[in-house]
């Protein structure tokens, strides 16, 4: 079964690399993100009368704020098309017909996309980051190192997620749909449902199912992997505070993140039949 | 005894309720060039595409070289399968030589065989332009480019010549006469009958999913035994013709100024050319039609 030819994956992963860098799509999402977090650092203080970086706390606090929104959507939109896209234009069955294993195409088509987003997360956000380090100490720099590294991982859950959904989507339009609903689900209706449990049951619904049920949701764990080490920051999170500090640790967390990362791609071999 | 290369073995295939392939047993031979012909939705693709592994069947085993075409052994072999999908599609955003680079290194071959390759199906002119330019006979040419990457030893080719002008359907069946006898294995689908029953050496006839009859063109067209159409040209009068041929078994006379045609099986062709020899000198052509394969197609198929 697991008989995987890794220069299949290598040639498949670089052909949608390729083609995202040639149609100039790492390069438009990098300028987004540095227009996005310049704007953040530098004007997120405007309201207060003052421009310029103030808080390296609050500036990372803001844009984990804009990434979860924004990383989840552009993973999304990304991914869709991955499989259904093929099978709708009629060149999946040529590529199927090629010495390469499904599981091989599907990691090649995810690894290739996650190194487009990958490249322009680093260079979007890396490129402030560089602005940022001749202003800030270096425990700040780690914790925006850290923030990178989760957007990345972050990214890498949405795309496994598109990618599933275009396996398992009957044709383009249904998979653009199920993107939409999973960005939906995730980023805006699960926290609210969480919430609206918890304010029902007065505080009484479990005290330790409820971090669980926080780490079913990839978007509230990069959320807890960014603002808990920061202690001025988390009072600020309502349901952050309800974490308790045995999940906490950066390891397991991101353990849950990469395990978010390989469900949905192993949901979505089995059904590529 | 022949060496059988694709072993087909009463193969189904049901979509939801509907059968799509029904029973189909089929042995394919080294070196041969097999035609399968039938309607739109005859399973001629289904039964194609089973036979590549892409889609598996309901029931029933598909071998080529022996391995089973499901099993994870079929993919060294896929290296010397080649394979031109209906409509074959690209990637927009490659260009012709780009496209084949894609591939050859899929399937483990040279990247400076692609050039030459290009230039074989004649499209080294528009090597480094985008696919999206390229007409409905380029791609085609570029498909079958595809196809012929990697020396492949058995070529599936569905509907090769769909968007080929008359210039490149010669050169297509060129090449292929070429790997033919180079021993390469061809499977082709044509809904121009007319132009393959000259190029391929068996025929099989599907019809609603079902292998309809197998064998040579010429052992078709036996077996179903259309009349022969005998047209001939005479100075006589319509009663004269007549009577020499009467108490022949005929299909039709039909008598038009100075031709007449005549229709008739293929046991009472010699009875039917002595009597028009009596006439003599009055006779002035004689031509033989033999049945079309669009003839034992409809009697088959239609």
């Amino acid at each position: 079964m697991l008989n995987i030819e890794i220069s299949q994956i290598k040639i498949i992963a670089a052909k949608e690399f390729r083609d995202r860098i040639r149609n100039r799509w790492v390069i438009a999402v990098a300028i987004i993100f540095t227009a996005f977090a310049l704007a953040i650092t530098y004007f997120g203080s405007a309201q207060q009368g003052e421009v310029g970086l103030r808080n390296i706390e609050v500036t990372i606090a803001s844009l984990v704020s804009l990434v979860i929104y924004l990383i989840p959507l552009i993973a999304l939109i990304l991914g869709y098309d991955a499989i259904v896209g093929e099978r709708e234009r009629g060149s999946l069955d040529l590529l199927l017909s090629m010495p390469i294993t499904r599981l091989e195409l599907l990691l090649g088509k995810f690894l290739g996309l996650s190194a487009a987003l990958t490249s322009a997360t680093l260079a979007g956000f890396g490129l402030v980051g560089l602005l940022l380090a001749y202003q800030i100490d270096l425990n700040a720099l780690y914790h925006y190192a850290g923030f990178m590294v989760s957007a990345i991982l972050l990214g890498m859950v949405f795309l496994s997620l598109a990618v599933m959904v275009s396996v398992i989507a009957k044709d383009r339009a249904r998979a653009s749909g199920g993107a939409i609903s999973v960005w939906f689900l995730f980023v805006l209706v699960y926290d609210l449902l969480l919430l609206g449990v918890l304010v029902l049951s007065g505080g009484s619904f479990g005290e330790e199912l409820f971090p669980l049920l926080l780490l079913l949701n990839p978007a509230d764990i990069f959320r807890i992997l960014n603002i808990f080490s920061m202690e001025d920051i988390k009072v600020f999170y309502g349901l952050a505070t309800v974490f308790p500090t045995s999940l906490s640790s950066p390891w397991l967390l991101g353990s849950v993140m990469i395990a978010w990362i390989i469900m949905p791609l192993t949901v979505a071999l089995w059904r590529f039949k | 005894m022949k060496n059988n290369v694709i072993e087909v073995s009463n193969i189904f295939k049901y979509y939801g309720e509907v059968l799509a392939v029904d029973g189909v047993t089929l042995t394919v031979f080294k070196g041969e060039t097999l035609g399968l012909i039938g309607h739109n939705g005859a399973g001629k693709s289904t039964l194609f595409k089973m036979m590549l592994g892409l889609i598996p069947p309901t029931s029933g085993t598909i071998n080529i070289n022996s391995t089973p075409v499901h099993g994870g052994a079929f993919r060294e072999l896929r290296r010397s399968i080649g394979y031109l999908p209906e409509n074959v599609v690209f990637y927009d955003n490659l260009t012709g030589l780009e496209t084949l680079q894609f591939f050859a290194a899929l399937k483990g071959c040279e990247r400076d065989k692609c050039l030459p390759l290009l230039e074989k199906v004649g499209l080294a002119h528009a090597a480094t332009r985008r696919v999206d330019g390229y007409s409905k006979g380029m791609r085609q040419r570029l498909g079958f480019a595809q196809a012929l990457l990697g020396k492949p030893s058995i070529l599936f080719l569905d509907e090769p010549t769909t968007g080929l002008d008359p210039e490149g359907i010669r050169e297509f069946y060129s090449i292929l006469h070429e790997l033919n006898t180079q021993g390469v294995t061809v499977i082709i689908t044509s809904h121009i009958l007319s132009e393959i029953q000259e190029r391929v050496q068996r025929l099989a006839v599907l019809k609603s999913g079902k292998l309809h009859a197998l064998g040579t063109v010429q052992a078709l067209r036996e077996s179903v035994d259309l009349p022969l159409t005998i047209q001939v040209q005479q100075q006589c009068s319509a009663n004269t013709l007549q009577v020499a041929l009467q108490g022949v078994a005929l299909e039709s006379l039909t008598v038009a100024d100075k031709t007449a045609i005549i229709r008739c099986h293929r046991a009472h062709k010699m009875e039917v050319l002595r009597r028009l020899g009596s006439l003599g000198d009055a006779l002035q052509d004689v031509v033989v039609k033999e049945p079309t394969l669009e003839d034992v197609f409809l009697g088959y198929a239609g």
